[in-house]
């Protein structure tokens, strides 16, 4: 059913009520994933590579198993080696055997931080103390950091068996480069011919981290009957599960995953890298095992996400009319093959509609961490480099930037450099909101003396995604509701579902509690990802609650003895309907729960589908910032993030993933990066160094909602996690460029880097 | 390896515990009385997720040993609410949905209660800067802010 | 598996006593010696709380100017109004050491003693000409704080010997401090450069009589500028550029995650001119 007509009167979606997991978290007893205990567990610990790249040729853990306390050493030699198995998993295209590598190294370390081996012991400190005592012989190898020195013909080769594919002939030598991709629209080359005006420029950006506030954690408990328990924090219990199973080579029925609250996520716990050790620890040690990593674990040995280079072309009529488009991305995919170049091709383009378009890219590994999935994996990289461009290209042609992107936005019936042809998109929607916005139309001020001003104004796109997902709706035996999700809630996800089930039954979102069910006790669901949950997972739920609304008026005209089609369900209450009318009491949810022995007994829906149609989510956004001309210091003075969300269940929910993504996407224009020293290791493994936006460097982040509805949802919605972090880039650099007059196409614009631009501006 | 023996006020009840030279206030917390409620997020004092209130100072529980705690008065996010009244901040923080994952939320309390107890009428200025310790990756910050100034101005009787 | 003892306590000649053990440390704040312990980069032996000795947590005004216990935290001094009043600079640089959580912890002597270039409240400690009093094995002695810091986490203290206090003198007449350090973010950084200035005017609106300005994160230790070009001026904008480049000529920096040798070098010299406006303006008003 569809609850989209204006004659649908919506009272529980839409409004803001407190989440049904509120009073747990501000009184701090919320489980996260290192508050959970079990009995007689003992603790265990990683041994990580101080190199970037070397081969192991001994390990030596005699040292450590001798220690008191140490019930369990562990080598790769402890987990299956598995052979090499391309899969779909997480937010993009995977391998397991390169998992299995990943989680810990087997012949050779491929970057600082890479696990060698583990350790469980009766207390952290001893488990600490022991990982010390193991020795490891390495043979140094000379290592390879940035992306296009990855790609050259002479640097460090990682993997000897890495053939580039998707080029014909198929290499004969390994090299870095483990993909080309390539995606076309109509023939760029020849089209450029019809540009009055062309800009063309490289960008770069760096890797840069979801620093979620909670590093990992886990407890595993293994049975001597080969079956498992696994508590923690990630995005899917379900891809923990999967992960595990293969990992370890057991069977999925053996494994059953209870899933902790979530301290963030943003992508990063899409993955598996404690886990796979810690079952292994406790199979070997016959106990459960708690392992949780430091922060400087977390920045070491789990995944950011990729930095990229860019070459972008772009020509225009002097009207503006975008009529040719060339991009080339290397993306860097970290230690094994996986970078989101598909996505990083995809996007960038997919706000404008295009005739003639090319872009292609390379998946490019290097001695670094493998990326993990980070909010719209790729877009934010390449579409700093479009959006940069086409700021350039507007002021080339002297045009209001703004203009020019709604003179070529994509609209219904564009099709896109990827494939498919747009519908219910709603860019145009968030540009003319900006374009009337208090902020776009209000004076940018006065810089203070030293200082210089600017604005910019950006834009992005992310598909969103569906696909299977499951939930249930129970009636209890007093009438509430408890609605189970088969997905993490990792941002507000257990209201949005509550409220739609509340809806659909017709009742106060106070009655239904909502909760996340284990792997036992709710159907498989895909991983919280691809701002998917409340489309897909809210799609189940929706379902779920409407079998229980159709079942709860069977079980009415049962009690009345009347035909269910002649009972009408109107604001929680079954009311005899048609010639009926008016001949009973109405039914409260209540009341048919008490009697529902007498009619059938328990009274509960479920729903598992592979949702389809997610809605794409564009966003633009508009950024005021200020740089000291001496310093090079930026302020972000004023922000703005407009987006189409199809329809907001829970507003404040929804403006708080915009704010939350903006400003993301702030530290990363601003100050994020991984930073290594020249023999390769990581030089800011923590949150001293590695700089995200702290409360007093920000301004009220301002949002937009505007609601172009997903026909395809019950509800209109749209997936709002991901675009937020697509345009900050690009606006705070296009807002840098209109300050300074200095376009600086590198990541981040740290203070060095723009002094030294502005100086070399200066000459 | 003795043990040193520590008695102090920790929320209000008077509470002994043992603790050896390297634990910190916040592994005392966790580890030894099940106070999960202040997290690790660092371990360094960069992220703030650990804060409690230590004779009316708000420091990082990381940050102290478990040994200095003797004599001292301490309240950690689990003495915030009085019995099933919540703070006003935590009422607050609910409303404005100013957590997401709310893994930050219980340093985020806590160092907000510190501001409010020193300084009942802060500007947003001094409430960004005063809460810069607290690291929140989750909500840009927006929303913490409007309902600590909330809050604020509620206990003022505003 | 390792463990330090720990012990506080109640007097100097029990502390001195017991940093004579070889690898026993003093605690402070405790905000650099917690995460050095805890990252393995420092273990200590035995760790001696100095904060439960009478006058190493505290503030005392006297006839001369100021004792400042050793231990005292940043944001005590920033509840000290008379100190605020007369050294904003010195309490500047002290409420700049980390996030108001560290603020409630860190002192002056963990500052001084855990002997990063960067830290922010020495550069105006060394302008005041502020005294360090010293208590060891063999009795007091008294230093300049300027030269406790021997090199990147090391010190001039001898074995055993510890900060018991700091001693400022009463500020002369239409003199005043300010204290500027330049960080990528607004606050949670380490210093990239920071800049200490100590001016002291010839009446309220006098030229500049004396002036120290002191640099850190430019070099090993907090290093000196020559001032003198700015003595007898009023800081007109051509003296503020020979005050740039002196700065610029002491700086020897290194290139790291915080900034590059040449941004540092430009930026201390940012810094000194700014900040010595600040404290010429603040000597004005008094």
């Amino acid at each position: 059913m569809n609850y989209l007509g204006k004659d649908v009167e919506l009272k529980v979606v839409g409004t803001r009520p407190i989440r049904p997991d509120g009073v747990e978290k501000v009184i701090g007893r919320a489980a996260f994933g290192a508050d959970f205990s079990v009995a007689g567990m003992i603790h265990g610990k990683v041994l990580r590579s101080p190199h970037a790249h070397a081969r192991i040729k001994s390990i030596d853990t005699s040292k450590a198993e001798a220690l008191k306390g140490v019930k369990a050493v562990i080598t790769a030699n402890d987990l299956p080696n598995i052979p090499s198995e391309e899969a779909f998993v997480g937010e993009g295209p995977a391998n397991f055997r390169d998992m299995s590598l990943n989680t810990i190294a087997r012949d050779k370390v491929l970057y600082d931080g890479h696990a060698v081996a583990a350790v469980a012991a009766t207390s952290p400190s001893i488990a600490e103390e022991a990982v010390r005592l193991i020795k490891v012989e390495y043979e140094v190898l000379p290592n390879v950091i940035d992306v296009e020195e990855a790609m050259r013909p002479d640097a460090p080769v990682l993997h000897e068996d890495l053939f580039t594919q998707g080029v014909d002939p198929k290499p004969t030598k390994a090299s870095n480069i483990a993909k080309r991709m390539e995606f076309k629209l109509g023939d760029s080359a020849s089209a450029f011919a019809k540009a009055d005006v062309v800009v063309e420029r490289k960008y770069k950006t760096a890797p840069v981290h979801q620093a979620y506030i909670e590093p990992h954690a886990c407890v595993v408990s293994y049975g001597a009957d080969g079956q498992a328990q696994v508590w923690c924090s990630s995005q899917g219990q379900f891809m923990v599960r999967a992960y595990c199973a293969k990992l370890l080579g057991m069977d999925i029925a053996d494994i059953r995953v209870f899933p902790l609250e979530i301290g963030g996520g943003f992508g990063g716990k899409t993955l598996v890298y404690l886990e796979p050790l810690a079952l292994a620890l406790s199979r070997k040690s016959g106990k459960p095992v708690k392992m949780t990593m430091s922060r400087e674990e977390v920045f070491r040995g789990s995944g950011p996400t990729s930095g990229g280079a860019i070459n972008v072309k772009i020509g225009a009529t002097k009207n503006g009319r975008i009529v040719a488009a060339e991009c080339e991305v290397m993306l860097q995919a970290g230690a094994f093959p996986g970078s989101p170049i598909g996505p990083a091709l995809m996007t960038p383009f997919a706000m404008y509609d295009l005739s003639d378009v090319t872009i292609w890219g390379y998946d490019v590994v290097s001695n670094r961490p493998k990326v993990a999935a980070y909010r719209a994996p790729g877009a934010p990289v390449s579409t700093f480099a479009t959006e940069s461009a086409v700021d350039e290209l507007a002021k080339q042609l002297g045009m209001d930037p703004l203009e020019l992107r709604l003179i070529n936005a994509a609209k219904d019936g564009t099709k896109a450099v990827y494939g498919p042809t747009l519908k219910d998109i709603g860019f145009v929607e968030t540009l003319e909101a900006a374009k009337s916005s208090p902020h776009w139309n209000s004076p940018l001020g006065e810089a203070a003396p030293g200082k210089l001003r600017g604005r910019g104004i950006a834009s992005g796109f992310w598909f969103n995604i569906g696909g299977e997902s499951s939930g249930a709706t129970y009636v209890n035996e007093d009438g509430t509701i408890t609605v189970v999700s088969g997905n993490p809630d990792i941002g507000g996800s257990r209201a949005s579902m509550g409220m739609m089930a509340a809806e659909v039954l017709g009742m106060d979102v106070k009655d239904v509690r909502t909760v996340v069910g284990d792997t036992t006790s709710v159907g498989f669901s895909f991983l919280t990802g691809g701002s998917r949950v409340t489309f897909a997972t809210g799609m189940a739920v929706t379902q779920s609650a409407e079998m229980v609304r159709d079942e709860l008026c069977k079980r009415a005209a049962l009690l009345w003895e009347i035909p269910s089609e002649a009972v009408e369900w109107k604001d929680g209450k079954a009311y005899p309907a048609g010639e009926n009318a008016g001949k009973f009491d109405p039914l409260s949810v209540a009341d048919i729960a008490a009697k529902s022995a007498r009619t059938g007994g328990p009274i509960t829906g479920k729903a598992s589908i592979n949702a389809q149609g997610a809605g794409p989510g564009y966003a633009t956004h508009i950024c005021d910032l200020e740089v000291d001309e001496e310093t090079g210091h930026t302020t972000v003075l004023r922000y703005t993030a407009i987006q189409d969300v199809g329809k907001a269940i829970h507003p404040s929910y929804v403006e708080g993933q915009l704010q939350g993504g903006a400003v993301q996407g702030i530290g990363w224009a601003l100050n994020e990066e991984y930073v290594y020293t020249k023999d390769g290791r990581l030089d800011n493994a923590g949150f001293l160094d590695y700089r995200i936006p702290v409360a007093s460097d920000l301004p009220m982040i301002e949002t937009i909602l505007v609601e172009v509805p997903n026909p395809r949802h019950p509800f209109g919605v749209k997936g709002v996690g991901e675009p937020p972090i697509v345009p900050p880039m690009a606006a705070v650099a296009n807002a840098m460029e209109n300050a300074t007059g200095v376009r600086m196409g590198s990541l981040p614009m740290s203070p060095p880097r723009i002094r030294a631009a502005l100086d070399a501006a200066k000459g | 390896m003795a043990k040193t023996h520590v008695t102090a006020t920790i929320n209000g009840e008077e509470t002994e515990f043992l603790c050896d030279g390297q634990q910190t206030m916040l592994d005392v917390l966790r580890d030894e009385m099940g106070l999960t409620g202040s997290k690790e997020g660092c371990g360094s004092g960069d992220c703030g997720a650990c804060s409690i209130i230590v004779d009316g100072r708000l420091v990082c529980s990381c940050l102290m040993f478990g040994a200095e705690a003797e004599g001292t008065e301490i309240m950690t996010i689990e003495g915030m609410a009085d019995g099933e009244n919540l703070h006003p901040l935590q009422q607050k923080f609910l409303e404005h949905a100013a957590l997401q994952c709310g893994f930050c939320t219980p340093g985020v309390l806590v160092a907000s209660k510190a501001l409010l107890d020193k300084n009942p009428n802060p500007t947003e200025e001094q409430a960004r800067y005063w809460l810069a310790g607290n690291l929140c990756r989750c909500t840009g910050y927006d929303k913490i802010i409007e309902a600590v100034m909330d809050a604020a101005a509620e206990m003022r009787g505003e | 598996m390792y463990s330090p003892t720990f012990a506080a306590p109640q007097s100097i000649d029990e502390a001195v006593r017991m940093l004579g053990a070889d690898g026993a440390k003093p605690l402070s704040g405790g905000t650099d010696l917690i995460v050095q312990l805890k990252s393995g980069r420092n273990r200590p032996a035995a760790v001696v709380d100095l904060k439960k000795i009478p006058g190493l947590v505290g503030i005392e005004e006297t006839a001369d100017g100021f004792v400042i216990g050793a231990a005292t935290a940043g944001a005590q001094l920033g509840e000290h109004a008379r100190l605020v009043a007369a050294y904003p600079g010195i309490v500047e640089g002290a409420e700049l050491i980390g996030s108001t959580q560290v603020q409630g912890r860190a002192s002056l002597a963990g500052n001084l003693c855990n002997a990063s270039p960067a830290a922010d409240s020495v550069p105006c400690l060394a302008a005041a000409g502020a005294i360090a009093v010293v208590a060891g094995p063999n009795g007091e002695r008294e230093m300049k704080v300027s030269d406790v810091p021997a090199g990147p986490g090391r010190t001039n203290l001898a074995k055993g010997e510890f900060i018991k206090s700091f001693k400022l003198k009463k500020p002369a007449a239409h003199s005043a401090d300010a204290y500027l350090r330049f960080i990528p973010r607004t606050e949670m950084d380490i210093a990239v450069v920071g800049a200490g200035v100590n001016i002291t005017r010839d009446g309220a609106n006098g030229p500049i009589k004396s002036a120290t300005v002191w640099l850190g994160a430019v070099a090993p230790t907090i290093v000196e500028v020559d001032a003198s070009c700015i003595i007898g001026t009023s800081l007109d904008d051509a003296t503020l550029a020979k005050l740039d480049a002196a700065a610029q000529s002491v700086c020897n920096p290194i290139d790291d995650k915080r900034g590059t040798i040449e941004y540092r070098t430009k930026v201390a010299g940012v810094l000194a001119r700014r900040a010595a406006s600040i404290a010429f303006k603040r000597a004005g008003e008094r």
